[in-house]
């Protein structure tokens, strides 16, 4: 014990004895600590495999040390830039168009009276969050596929002529964002719902005593309640944009290297690099530059969070 | 909210007010009702190919209705059903051992880190949370797993790293803090240990976060596949579900494996309706349980989406 110099009576206990008195708390916590310290913190040095010419024999830090080699050759090559490019514009499309048809739906919605109408549509949107992306990459191939696709047959019977979407690596942009938008509606959809449940309905009803009609209450009430809600989900959406979803990507395109032009992201060119092409040394200096740039967006994205309302922030 | 207005007979812009609400309810019905056929008609459309014969695919395509009705492909995938069985059982151990084992920890770990008299709670959520701002990537993680573990070709490096997740953890802290304090004062009061208030006290009053948290837990080991593909090799002889159908899909040799000891000529294997009965069957549970299960999804979205 003991006394801090002009305050009396402050009892401070030893980091021992406070570590004793949690210690049943602390041992709580001490599977989730382990978990994360080999799962998370673990592969952390391994991060310097980037600045390596692997061998996988000798392992990660026996392997030859080539400094900046494997980003050169990322930048010159115009490989980064490319998977940059694709990655940050396919999730500003995600975002953007995202936001709009969730928001969107979400008012609508609320403004359904019938109860049974609104329970069942949100459970049927929800359906597609639920599934694989391996089994969604099977319904895209079941409307898509050239020589038996319900689409193709579809353009076919019309008298038109079906392109070779497999093949056509322009017409990916507009499949993957479609899909995503699909796969996405109903959970966002369910997210914004909920923040307008959660609105003060008292204004709604004095709006509506005072004759606003269904557009303004929309206009002046709902769309402007809602606004912190969705600027936050937006700038957290922005810390993502280096992240991609691999699994939608993967399963969709695959290595169907005539579509990497326009598909290929971050994440399926590391999965590719390495199982395929078992160039480990690349593969994780893509994943290094995205690791670091990201952690700086997510970052810059929380502090203007925690600028425009510090409840929100993440930390 | 309009019915309350309709009570008052007086009211002047009744008509006008009616005439923007059924507008948007119009539009409403219209593009909702859209949408989600939509998000039906696809799954549809492969329960008819599956029950649709071959030629009639080849010849009309795939439809909302089998042109001409077969079980054919299903009774190929139950005349050897090894590899479905297999990849059934191993996806339900998976999914119920991951799913009670990280329901556990990860509620255990949610009521510490939200005890308010807890001095290192801050701290290690910070442990926590910073593993979901930055990461070693996708290599260094394949070689921990791979070369210091050694568990290629293990099912625990599938069940291991889905076991828990800083979302989730935050998720059940969310749901925990709703729990009253005065409970874990009270039986502190009785001289209960921290783990005794944890495990008699809070945990039964933690059902609805457990069925919210245990859904998601069962849901991403039921589509497991990314793990599969990185850490198990053909070696192994059972797959979990999606990566089987993963593989039937994508490898015409998986394909082929998948009614092998059938005594089909391979040129008359019915790939395409062969690959739809593997989808029914492979996803069809949790389509069926779906309708039970998804309140569960949305309370755990209103809980943990936008203060997350």
């Amino acid at each position: 014990m003991t006394k801090a110099p002009g305050k009396v009576n402050t009892y401070r206990p030893s980091v021992g004895h406070t570590i004793w008195q949690n210690r049943t708390l602390i041992l709580m916590c001490l599977p989730a600590i382990a978990f994360f310290f080999v799962f998370a913190y673990m592969p952390m040095p391994g991060a310097y495999i980037a600045f390596t010419n692997f061998q996988y024999n000798k392992g990660i830090f026996a392997s030859p040390f080539v400094g900046l080699k494997n980003f050169q050759f990322l930048f010159i090559s115009g490989q980064l830039g490319l998977l940059l490019k694709n990655t940050v514009l396919y999730n500003i499309a995600f975002i953007v168009l995202g936001n709009v048809v969730q928001l969107a739906f979400a008012i609508l919605l609320n403004e359904v009276t019938h109860k049974a109408y609104k329970k069942s549509a949100q459970s049927i949107m929800f359906l597609p969050y639920f599934i694989s992306d391996v089994l969604v990459s099977l319904l895209v191939y079941n409307l898509l596929n050239y020589d038996f696709g319900f689409i193709s047959h579809l353009v076919r019977s019309l008298g038109g002529e079906m392109p070779k979407v497999y093949q056509n690596a322009n017409a990916w942009p507009f499949i993957i964002v479609a899909v995503n938008l699909w796969k996405s509606t109903g959970y966002g959809t369910v997210v914004y719902f909920a923040a307008i449940t959660g609105m003060d309905s008292s204004m709604m009803e004095a709006a509506q005593i005072d004759g606003a009609n269904a557009w303004q209450r929309i206009r002046y009430i709902t769309l402007p309640t809602l606004k912190p809600t969705v600027i936050i989900l937006f700038l957290f959406a922005i810390g993502g944009i280096l992240k991609g979803n691999f699994g939608l990507f993967y399963n969709l395109v695959g290595n169907n290297s005539m579509l990497f032009k326009t598909t290929d992201i971050i994440e399926t060119y590391v999965y590719r690099s390495m199982m395929n092409s078992f160039n480990f040394s690349q593969s994780s200096a893509v994943g290094l530059f995205q690791s670091v740039v990201g952690f700086f967006i997510v970052l810059g994205a929380n502090a203007f969070v925690k600028h425009l309302d510090p409840d929100y922030a993440l930390f | 909210m309009t019915n309350k207005i309709d009570m008052r007979p007086m009211h002047t812009t009744h008509i006008k007010k009616d005439a923007s609400q059924i507008t948007i309810n119009t539009i409403t019905y219209i593009l909702v009702t859209l949408f989600c056929l939509l998000c039906i008609l696809p799954f549809w459309m492969i329960i008819a190919s599956s029950f649709s014969t071959e030629e009639a695919i080849r010849r009309s395509g795939f439809t909302l209705w089998p042109t001409a009705f077969s079980t054919y492909s299903y009774e190929l995938l139950f005349r050897s059903p090894d590899q479905m069985i297999g990849a059934y059982i191993v996806t339900i151990c998976l999914a119920a051992v991951g799913t009670l084992v990280g329901l556990f920890l990860i509620s255990m770990t949610g009521y510490a880190l939200q005890r308010k008299d807890f001095p290192y709670r801050n701290g290690i959520m910070f442990y926590i949370y910073f593993t979901s701002l930055f990461s070693a990537g996708l290599v260094p993680f394949y070689l921990l797993i791979v070369q210091t573990l050694n568990l290629r070709d293990s099912y625990l490096a599938i069940l291991l790293p889905l076991l828990m997740s800083p979302w989730l953890i935050v998720l059940m802290k969310n749901f925990v803090k709703a729990i009253p304090h005065e409970i874990t004062e009270s039986g502190k009061i009785d001289g209960a240990g921290d783990f005794r208030i944890f495990y008699q006290l809070i945990l039964p009053n933690l059902k609805p976060a457990l069925a919210t948290i245990g859904l998601f837990l069962a849901l991403s080991y039921w589509n497991e596949w990314y793990y599969s593909s990185l850490f198990l090799t053909s070696k192994v002889d059972y797959r979990p579900l999606q990566y089987h159908l993963y593989n039937v899909i994508n490898k015409v040799a998986s394909l082929k494996n998948s009614v092998a000891g059938s005594n089909v000529v391979i040129t008359d294997l019915p790939g395409e309706t062969l690959k739809m009965a593997t989808a029914v069957v492979a996803t069809g549970p949790i389509i069926l349980l779906y309708p039970f299960v998804q309140k569960y999804f949305v309370a755990g979205l209103t809980v943990g989406a936008v203060k997350g």
